[in-house]
């Protein structure tokens, strides 16, 4: 298992190394000159020159490219031309609250797809699975932002039972922070107005991004529920007069939850893409956020960190699900 | 055998390929109409090409869509006047929308073409040529494939700067690896066949026998692939247009019109509501013409 790990995080570095490739290529593409848009229009010719020696954008791309990495390697990931703040820092502050949001969006999707992806195979062809295929089909097709909106007029605005954007309210104390994960560190502190308000916020922004992974989960868990029900174990155990109960939950989930454990690693790289959108929606203080009020204000640097640390978390948390694979299915671990 | 004999065994070859031709589209027409749900897609898709193509002939308010305002009558709730009420500037939300389909319609569009040709072009070369011609396209694709599709194409369209032709071509370069795998492990699974290796025994070039022998045998899950990934493109481009790249206003995109209005809320609710319910339902209807071409197209999928 060590060995397996081991590969796994050694097979890891060149694909580093090409996402750093990328982002500096998408970098690079900028039309227009931006030494010139970081010097501002007042500066004079000389002063763009010294610039851009400065910044060693007068050297050759394969120089460039090698200073961006050992750039990036020591932890200098540009900083951002609006605040002067290095990237790297705000990245640090934001990170942990995306990550709290897309993991409680990840349980939510988890806790309800699958068994209701079950319940659309048991009652195949009749009134539930056909409720449960208009219902996911129409979750996948909603514009995330859209149902934030919709939330919010509805549970925030017009019933008032939930906060309407925000983290935490700015009255309240915070927690004292520990791992950065609002919930966590109020739990752990035993500060339990905190916790609960934290939690009150979170709802609907984690609902709004849950649905459509949740509506994808149900349609993998049916597809591959069905394909367990037709194995010949099954069929023995059904023989053998093993309860619908005992052969459901214990031989055909867990078999079928092994396939659907690549949908969720995948989808972690939507959700981490769509946390743009609903934080954007929800005032919710991330990397989204971030990098969309970067993006207005076109300051590039905190584009690319973005960019960059959605890429690198997408790909440990896929590494983390082949990890799980394993341990799910023994067959994997010995090849 | 004589001449007339072997003649008339043609043709009757030719009538039954041809009889077998027109049942098997009977037979998916049968299938794909015993599907609701795909009936309800194909009926929205065909309502919405309709909207997008007549929209400028008989929306009420044509002047609206190029910018014009009317400030005296801003924030009218739906009326007989304004069905879908006016926004902030006193523009008729009803001939946004309409005008908004033929943008998000376009850019969808466009986005999956593009995305097909590039993934085509790129999964054929790679599948067929094998080597490290296939080991580079691949990774590279893998690459692609690292970053969530709406972070690139954010991040693409940072770079290019505003506008609606650069987030079309930066949202293609984050479309094209999924189809860059299907095509090549479809011709990987192929190019061994016996029709192939009789199409190269008789000395057809690489590009003829992939384009004209290969490529043809696997348009039915391309077909699918691209008419569910029609209902995401669009969604994509509208959340670029949420996000505020893309387009800039006065274009009427509805991710856009969704953004502006969202400051409006709850009190002006329609100026949202509307060109929302329009990006779901363009989605919607995409997506289940998608699923239903797929139990038609792709019967190994059905369950």
């Amino acid at each position: 298992m060590l060995r397996y790990i081991l590969r796994r995080l050694v097979l890891l570095i060149p694909v580093l190394i090409g996402l750093s490739l990328l982002t500096f290529a998408i970098a690079r593409m900028l039309p227009g000159d931006p030494v010139q848009l970081a010097a501002g229009p007042q500066a004079s010719k000389q002063e763009i020159e010294l610039l851009r020696t400065e910044l060693g954008l007068d050297r050759s791309m394969p120089v460039q490219y090698w200073r961006y990495v050992t750039g990036l390697v020591q932890g200098n990931w540009g900083e951002s031309i609006l605040t002067r703040r290095p990237v790297l820092d705000d990245l640090r502050v934001y990170l942990p609250a995306t990550l709290e949001l897309v993991f409680a969006a990840m349980l939510l999707a988890i806790v309800l797809g699958i068994p209701l992806g079950l319940a659309a195979a048991v009652y195949r062809d009749r009134w539930p699975d056909y409720l449960l295929r208009v219902v996911s089909l129409g979750s996948i097709s909603m514009p995330r932002f859209f149902l934030g909106l919709l939330l919010q007029l509805w549970f925030a605005m017009s019933l008032g039972w939930l906060p309407l954007a925000g983290r935490f309210p700015l009255t309240e104390d915070p927690p004292t922070p520990l791992t950065g994960f609002l919930i966590v560190d109020a739990l752990a502190t035993g500060n339990w107005t905190a916790a609960a308000l934290a939690a009150r916020h979170l709802i609907l922004p984690a609902f709004a991004m849950s649905l459509s992974p949740m509506a994808t989960l149900i349609r993998m868990m049916r597809a591959s529920v069905l394909e367990v029900l037709q194995q010949d174990y099954v069929l023995t155990e059904r023989a053998l007069g093993l309860s619908q109960r005992l052969i459901l939950f214990k031989y055909v989930l867990k078999n079928a939850m092994t396939a659907s454990l690549t949908v969720i690693g995948l989808y972690f790289g939507w959700l981490l893409g769509g946390t743009v959108l609903v934080e954007t929606i929800f005032d919710w203080p991330g990397i989204g956020l971030y990098a969309t009020k970067a993006i207005v204000t076109q300051d590039f640097q905190p584009v690319m960190g973005v960019t960059l640390v959605i890429g690198i978390v997408f790909l440990l948390v896929n590494i983390l699900i082949d990890l799980l694979y394993g341990v799910l299915n023994p067959r994997v671990r010995y090849q | 055998m004589t001449a007339i004999n072997k003649a008339e065994v043609v043709a009757a070859a030719v009538v039954a390929a041809r009889s077998s031709r027109t049942e098997s589209w009977r037979r998916a027409i049968y299938r794909f109409q015993s599907s609701k749900l795909s009936v309800v897609g194909l009926v929205i898709v065909l309502a919405l090409l309709l909207v997008a193509a007549l929209g400028p002939w008989f929306v009420p308010y044509p002047e609206h869509v190029t910018g014009s305002v009317d400030l005296a009558r801003k924030f009218q709730s739906p009326s007989a006047q304004h069905w879908f009420g006016t926004n902030e500037v006193g523009q008729d939300v009803l001939t946004l929308t309409v005008a908004g389909a033929r943008i998000s319609l376009f850019v969808g569009l466009l986005v999956v073409l593009l995305g097909t040709l590039i993934g085509t072009v790129l999964g054929a070369i790679a599948g067929y040529l094998g080597g490290w011609v296939d080991e580079a396209i691949m990774r590279v694709t893998d690459l692609f494939l690292t970053i969530p599709g709406l972070i690139l194409a954010m991040a693409i369209a940072a770079a290019l700067g505003p506008g609606i032709i650069n987030a079309m071509i930066a949202i293609s370069l984050s479309w094209w690896p999924g189809y860059c795998r299907l095509v090549r492990g479809e011709v990987l699974v192929r190019k061994d066949e016996l029709y192939v290796t009789a199409a190269r025994a008789v000395g057809a070039n690489p590009m003829r026998i992939v384009f004209r022998h290969i490529l043809p045998n696997i348009v039915s899950p391309l077909t699918v692939k691209m008419s569910l990934d029609m209902g995401f493109a669009i969604l994509t481009a509208a959340s670029l247009g949420f996000v505020g790249i893309g387009v800039k206003p006065p274009t009427p995109e509805w991710g856009a019109l969704l953004s502006t209005a969202r400051s409006y809320m709850p009190d002006f609710w329609w100026t949202a509501i509307f060109p929302g319910l329009a990006i779901f339902l363009a989605v919607f209807g995409f997506n289940l013409l998608g699923d239903g071409l797929r139990d038609v197209l792709d019967p190994r999928a059905r369950r």
